[in-house]
């Protein structure tokens, strides 16, 4: 502030008084184009990565709940389930990881939230920039998250002796519809994270329906020992879908009608929440 | 004056947050590349009305234009024409200086190396080169000001809004900021300001809205203010107590201040345009037999202006304070 010359003294608006037809050398329009806002989307997905960078104890749920819970399930429900937990962890480690990582995405709102609640993003509401994108951007960055949950799952089950039949192409295949999935339901909990008042309301309420949804399926146990009127619940639960297509695809190497009912699933989720959690956030603002 | 003259043209501007209308039918005027001071206590409406004008909050009545373009049906035109400086620092804490700039920057569509290059000349120009890769957290009260207002200069916005820009800041670095608050208008500018200073909306602005309980209460310039609640203020107290109606209606004769005067204490406050009268006061309290303990003339305060022009001080009431910053 000291200094005499300055640079913004020639960068200043050319004509003094009279109102800007451009910014920047661009036009001024009422409306941002679909490559402004993945580029916008982008750029705030960086400063989720840098804060991720900056605040690397935010991961300790991912890479400690992977480890612990794969452990833990497959030697407490092994031997009860399957018989012995060489052949519980097939159907095991496709459940964990759906839940661990389907669970991770609670997370995602509830950083939002408190977020949302810093000055800066009464910058981001003030910027001529996609009213989408510090929501896409802080969700896509959280990403990150789901890909070192789902990647210690794998190691954790390879170590404890799983041996993928569907080879290494289908498990990172199972991997990624897995993050897919859960970036998409990830915008539920987003929505819950723009309207809720506090960030452990968002903790609250996201837990209350993930637990039943992650548990009420086909994650742990075989759906066949479930009374009748449960599985007609655990078979149009979405969580089951998913957990079985990552099945077929780890474990067998097939594609199935489960893993385009998922990702068809996700769309839905996206196509839903995504409107729905712009609008309650251009109204919040 | 056409409206494309003007930066910011409100009328009737209303914002209500339950029972509270926090802002109840404001009009403003600002001309384009001149500095405009908003001057209220807390919670007279000031943060909410430049949160309507910068599209930040949905007015519930009336309308504003920013150059012309309203800010609602052509918020994203309005968006590209203002930069916005909060009272909270509208900056990422968890990133460093340098990043939080080139964040912003490539919002605004600049390439990666130009971000990267207006970023470094800002923060050379408001002397934070040395905390560029520092973690906010890190930065004092003023050192967050100075950044948040760079990131509003990033894209040469011909209209610059500043919320309280100096509330907080020592007497130096307040200096500082009135320097680039100056200079940005040179460089052709408009400034709106919201301020709970008189002496800032005098040192920098070429009108002044005097906002109070949501609503606009004198308007004009600087001088013109000032001639209405007095250039100063004279404060007396008495060596008898009794003597209080006495003297208060000596000084309405001699000053022909009209108003109510500020009892603080023992302490008589009451505004007076010309401090040359204080002589004369004087010789007219000594001759009605009034004796004085205590004599002093200050500039006027912003409790005494708001006394002066409402009726009441600027301590705002608990049911008055701004519902939200947002």
């Amino acid at each position: 502030m000291s200094t005499a010359s300055l640079d913004t003294a020639s960068r200043g608006p050319a004509s003094p008084g009279s109102p800007s037809d451009s910014v920047l050398g661009r036009p001024l329009t009422n409306s941002v184009s679909l490559a402004d806002t993945v580029s916008h989307s982008l750029s705030m997905a960086k400063r989720g990565l840098l804060k991720i960078k900056r605040t690397p104890e935010q991961l300790i749920d991912v890479t400690v709940q992977p480890i612990i819970f794969t452990l833990m399930f497959t030697y407490i429900f092994g031997g009860a389930i399957s018989g012995d937990i060489a052949s519980y962890l097939p159907v095991i480690i496709p459940g964990i990881l759906v839940q661990t990582v389907i669970t991770t995405s609670v997370v995602t709102g509830v950083q939002l939230r408190e977020d949302m609640d810093k000055g800066v993003f009464d910058r981001f509401r003030s910027l001529p920039i996609a009213r989408i994108a510090p929501l896409a951007g802080a969700l896509l960055a959280d990403t990150v998250r789901y890909t070192i949950a789902t990647t210690l799952t794998f190691v954790m089950g390879f170590i404890m002796g799983w041996r993928a039949s569907g080879g290494i192409g289908s498990v990172v295949l199972a991997g990624l519809a897995v993050i897919v999935c859960a970036w998409a339901i990830s915008w539920i909990f987003a929505f819950f994270g723009v309207i809720a008042r506090t960030a452990s309301s968002v903790q609250g309420i996201s837990m209350i329906i993930l637990f039943p949804l992650t548990f009420l399926s086909n994650a742990f146990v075989p759906v066949e020992t479930m009374p009748d009127w449960l599985q007609g619940f655990v078979h149009v639960n979405p969580i089951s879908h998913l957990v079985t297509a990552v099945r077929e695809l780890a474990n067998n190497g097939v594609v199935g009608a489960d893993l385009v009912i998922s990702l068809i699933g996700a769309a839905v989720i996206v196509a839903v929440f995504a409107p729905l959690t712009v609008r309650a956030y251009m109204r919040k603002a | 004056m056409t409206s494309t003259e003007l930066a910011v043209d409100a009328t009737g501007l209303v914002k209500t947050f339950g029972t509270n209308r926090a802002v109840d039918g404001v009009d403003l005027a600002v001309r384009a590349g001149s500095i405009y001071g908003v001057l209220g206590p807390n919670g007279a409406g000031k943060t909410t009305t430049i949160s309507m004008l910068a599209t930040l909050l949905r007015p519930d009545g009336g309308s504003a234009r920013i150059f012309g373009h309203d800010v609602q049906r052509d918020a994203g035109i309005v968006r590209q024409l203002i930069g916005v400086t909060g009272q909270y620092a509208s900056v990422d804490d968890s990133l460093s200086a340098i990043e939080n700039l080139v964040l912003f920057g490539r919002l605004l569509g600049l390439s990666g190396r130009d971000a990267k290059r207006i970023a470094k000349n800002l923060l050379d120009e408001f002397s934070l080169s040395d905390a560029a890769t520092r973690p906010l957290k890190k930065f004092s009260g003023g050192m967050r000001r100075r950044l948040d207002l760079a990131a509003s200069l990033i894209a040469q916005p011909p209209l610059i809004f500043l919320d309280e820009p100096t509330t907080g800041l020592d007497p130096r670095t307040r200096n500082q900021m009135w320097d680039t608050i100056r200079r940005l208008v040179a460089n052709g500018s408009t400034v709106m300001l919201t301020t709970q200073y008189l002496d800032e909306a005098d040192q920098l602005a070429d009108r002044i809205a005097v906002i109070d309980t949501g609503r606009v209460v004198a308007e004009g310039t600087a001088d013109q203010l000032k001639a209405s609640v007095g250039a100063s203020a004279l404060q007396v107290t008495l060596t008898d107590a009794h003597d209080t109606d006495a003297a208060v209606q000596t000084m309405r004769d001699v000053l022909g201040f009209r108003g109510n005067p500020a009892f603080r204490g023992d302490q008589i406050s009451v505004p007076m345009a010309d401090a040359d009268r204080v002589t004369d006061l004087l010789v007219e309290l000594r001759s009605r037999g009034i004796h004085l303990a205590e004599m002093s003339v200050q500039k006027p305060t912003l409790d005494e202006v708001f006394l002066s022009i409402t009726g009441h001080g600027a301590e705002p009431a608990a049911d008055e304070l701004e519902g939200a910053h947002a």
